[in-house]
C-alpha cells in the first residue's frame, strides 16, 4: 500500500463510530425505500402460497429456474467473506484492514438470503421441515442422508453459523470502543456484548489467534460448501449437470462474484461514508489485480465446462449447448454473459487507472454481477428445457414470470438492509484493525525515497 | 483520585515506551508480572511493552471440538440410516460417501464452535470483576493495571507517575 495517512484513535473513532452513533436523515429514507422492496417480496411470496407454483413459469420440465439461479448466485456472493477476510488474513496482507468485516457481513447477509430461496422455491415451505429436518413427524420417517438435498443445508448452515461466530469474535473489541463512546441504553447493549473485554495484552493476543486459527478452519468449510451446492446438480443424472467439473467451477465462479461483489460494496461504503481515507484507491486497485487472476480462473473452468460437453460428442449434452449458443433467448444471454462476467471487465482492470478508479471499479465489478446472474442462470435452465424423448416431455421454453422478477429484486433488498441495518448498529470497518495497521506502519527512508514500512509478527 | 482503600490501580500513559519504563518499575518494585496487565485499544507487537508471552490453551479446543462434531455427525448418518432402512439395490444399507459429507460438516462446526468459545474463555470473557478501566484507553491512551496492589498502593502510583502518567484511575 502507497497511501497512507497518519490517523490517531480518536479520529478514526470519530470516523468510524460516526453512523453507529449518530442516525443521519438518510438512513431512515433508505430503510423506507429498502423496506418497500422487501415489502413487495414477501407480497409476492404471499401471492405464491396462495396460489401455488403456477404464478411462476415451470412447467413438466423446467422445475428449478430463477429462484434456485438466486440461490446460486447469493451462496456465490457469500464466499466474498471468506475469500477476502480469511484468506488474507492468513496471508498477512495489510490491505485486508479496511476490507474484513465489511465483506464477512455481506457473507452473512447474502447467505441467509440464499436460504431462503429453495424454502420460497418448494411453494409450500412449512414442508421443507419434512425434508430437512432429521425427523418428519407427520409420516415418521427420518430423511434420507443418501440425498444431495440433504448434505446442502448440512453445510450451509455450517458456514452460516462459522461466519456469523467469525464476525462476532473479531467484533467483540469495537463494541468495547462503542460502549466507551455511547450513553444510556446504547451503552448498556454494547457492554453486554462487550463481554467486559478491556484490551489487555492476553486478550488481543487470542484475537490475533483466533484471526488466523478461525479463518484456517473456515477456509474448508467455504471450499466444502459450494462443492455441495453444485453436487445438488452434478448428483442428479440430468445431462449438462451431471459433471465432474462442477464443485471447482463453482467454487471459483463464487469467488469470481464474490470478490466483484465486495469492490462494488467498498465502492457505495466509501460513497456514502466518506470513508477515502481508509478505502484507498490502493484497496482497489488490490481488489481489481485479485480480480483478474480470479476472473481468469473462472474462464479456465468454463472452458473445461464447454470442452468436455463437447469432446463426449453426447448427443443430450450438445443439444443442450446448441440452445445455448443458437436457440432464443439463450443465444442472446450468452453472449451477455460472457461480455458482463469476463470480456468487458477484465481487458479494463488490466489497465492501472481503471483499477484506481472508483466508478470504474464500482461499474465494472457490478457488471461482472449481472453476468454471473445470467451464468448460474444458464447452468440451471438450457439442461432442463433440453428437448426430451418423448413427446409428452416438449414444452415451451421457460419464461419467467413477473412473480419471479420481484423476488429476485428481493433478495438485493434483503442483502441491502441486512447491511445497512448492521452498518447503524456496528462499526463495519473494524477499529481495531485499522489502529493495529496504524501502529505497525511508520514511514522509513530508503535512499532519497520515504514509504511505508510493515512490520509483521 | 483518593486511593485509601482500593485494591488495584491503573496508570494512563501517551506513549508505548512509557509502558515499558511503568512495567520496568513496577518490576523492580517487587510487583509480580502476574499482577501487571496492560490496556489497550489496540494489538501491539509481542513484547513491545517488556512483557511476558502469555500462555494460553486454545489449540486444545479445536480437536475437542471437532471429535464431538464428527461423533454427532456419525450418530446422525447412522442413526438415521438404520431408524429408516431403505435398501436400494441391494447395496449396504449404510452409505459411506454421504456419510463423510455430513461428518465433514459437523466436524468443521464443532471445531468452529470450539474454538469460539474457547477464544471466550482464554480471553477471560466475560469479565466482570471491577477492577479500574478508563473510556480513555478506547482513545488510544494505554493503561497499566495494577491489581492485587492492596496495602503498596502509594509505591506503585509512584512508579506509574514516574514513568510519565497523566492520570491515575483507582477502584
Amino acid at each position: 500500500m502507497k497511501e497512507w495517512r497518519e490517523l490517531s484513535s480518536s479520529k478514526i473513532n470519530d470516523d468510524l463510530l460516526k453512523f453507529p452513533l449518530h442516525t443521519p436523515m438518510w438512513f431512515w429514507y433508505a430503510l423506507a425505500g429498502l423496506g418497500l422492496v422487501v415489502g413487495a417480496g414477501f407480497l409476492a411470496f404471499a401471492i405464491m402460497i396462495g396460489g401455488g407454483l403456477q404464478f411462476l413459469g415451470y412447467n413438466n420440465q423446467t422445475m428449478w429456474a430463477v429462484l434456485i439461479t438466486n440461490f446460486v448466485f447469493w451462496i456465490g456472493i457469500s464466499h466474498a467473506g471468506v475469500m477476502i477476510s480469511a484468506i488474507l488474513r492468513l496471508t498477512q496482507a495489510e490491505w485486508r484492514r479496511p476490507v474484513t468485516r465489511a465483506s464477512e457481513i455481506l457473507t452473512v447477509f447474502s447467505l441467509a438470503t440464499a436460504m431462503l430461496m429453495p424454502i420460497i422455491h418448494s411453494g409450500r415451505p412449512w414442508r421443507t421441515l419434512y425434508w430437512e429436518f432429521p425427523f418428519d413427524f407427520s409420516r415418521g420417517i427420518f430423511m434420507d442422508i443418501r440425498s444431495a438435498l440433504v448434505w446442502d443445508p448440512s453445510a450451509i448452515f455450517t458456514y452460516l453459523l462459522s461466519s456469523v461466530m467469525f464476525v462476532y469474535v473479531a467484533l467483540v473489541p469495537d463494541l468495547a470502543v462503542a460502549r466507551d463512546r455511547s450513553s444510556g441504553i446504547a451503552r448498556y447493549l454494547y457492554a453486554i456484548l462487550a463481554m467486559g473485554f478491556q484490551g489487555t495484552k492476553r486478550q488481543w493476543r487470542l484475537q490475533a489467534i483466533a484471526g488466523i486459527l478461525l479463518s484456517a478452519l473456515i477456509l474448508p468449510v467455504f471450499v466444502s460448501v459450494h462443492s455441495i451446492v453444485s453436487w445438488d446438480f452434478a448428483m442428479a443424472l440430468v445431462p449438462g449437470w451431471h459433471s465432474t467439473v462442477f464443485p471447482p467451477y463453482f467454487v471459483i465462479g463464487a469467488v469470481h462474484s464474490g470478490v466483484s461483489a465486495v469492490a462494488t460494496l467498498m465502492a457505495i461504503l466509501r460513497w456514502i461514508f466518506h470513508l477515502d481515507d481508509y478505502l484507498t484507491d490502493d484497496h482497489f486497485d488490490a481488489l481489481g489485480r485479485l480480480l483478474v487472476v480470479v476472473s481468469t480462473t473462472w474462464l479456465y473452468f468454463f472452458g473445461m465446462d464447454f470442452y468436455y460437453g463437447l469432446f463426449a460428442r453426447d448427443e443430450m449434452e450438445l443439444g443442450i449447448w446448441s440452445l445455448r449458443l443458437f436457440t432464443p433467448p439463450y443465444n442472446t444471454l450468452f453472449p451477455i454473459f460472457l461480455l458482463a462476467g469476463y470480456l468487458i471487465p477484465v481487458p479494463l482492470w488490466l489497465i492501472r487507472g481503471v483499477r484506481r478508479n472508483v466508478k470504474a471499479m464500482f461499474f465494472t465489478s457490478l457488471l461482472v454481477n449481472v453476468g454471473m446472474w445470467i451464468e448460474r442462470y444458464m447452468l440451471i435452465v438450457p439442461p432442463l428445457s433440453n428437448k426430451q424423448a418423448f413427446p409428452f416431455d416438449w414444452v415451451t421454453v421457460y419464461q419467467p414470470q413477473p412473480i419471479e422478477w420481484v423476488l429476485v429484486v428481493f433478495t438485493f433488498g434483503v442483502v441491502s438492509t441486512g447491511i445497512l441495518v448492521f452498518a447503524k448498529l456496528f462499526p463495519i470497518i473494524p477499529l481495531f484493525d485499522i489502529k493495529e495497521g496504524q501502529n505497525l506502519r511508520r514511514v522509513i527512508q530508503v535512499g532519497r525515497r520515504t514509504v511505508p514500512g510493515v512490520v509483521r509478527e | 483520585m483518593a486511593i485509601s482503600g482500593a485494591q488495584a490501580i491503573l496508570g494512563l500513559f501517551q506513549e508505548p515506551e512509557q509502558v515499558a519504563q511503568a512495567l520496568d518499575a513496577l518490576r523492580a518494585a517487587g510487583f509480580a508480572s502476574r499482577d501487571l496487565k496492560t490496556l489497550t485499544d489496540s494489538p501491539y507487537p509481542e513484547g513491545a511493552f517488556g512483557e511476558e508471552p502469555e500462555k494460553h490453551r486454545l489449540f486444545v479446543f479445536p480437536f475437542i471440538g471437532a471429535a464431538c462434531g464428527i461423533a454427532l455427525g456419525l450418530l446422525i448418518t447412522i442413526g438415521t440410516q438404520l431408524a429408516y432402512p431403505i435398501v436400494t439395490g441391494g447395496k449396504p444399507l449404510l452409505s459411506i460417501p454421504p456419510m463423510i459429507n455430513v461428518m465433514y460438516e459437523g466436524t468443521m462446526l464443532g471445531a468452529i464452535m470450539f474454538t469460539v468459545a474457547g477464544i471466550i474463555f482464554e480471553s477471560r470473557l466475560p469479565y466482570l470483576t471491577g477492577t479500574p478501566y478508563d473510556p480513555r484507553i478506547s482513545e488510544g491512551y494505554l493503561g497499566v493495571l495494577v491489581t492485587r496492589a492492596s496495602g503498596r498502593l502509594p509505591e506503585a502510583e509512584r512508579a506509574l507517575r514516574d514513568a510519565g502518567a497523566v492520570d491515575i484511575v483507582t477502584k
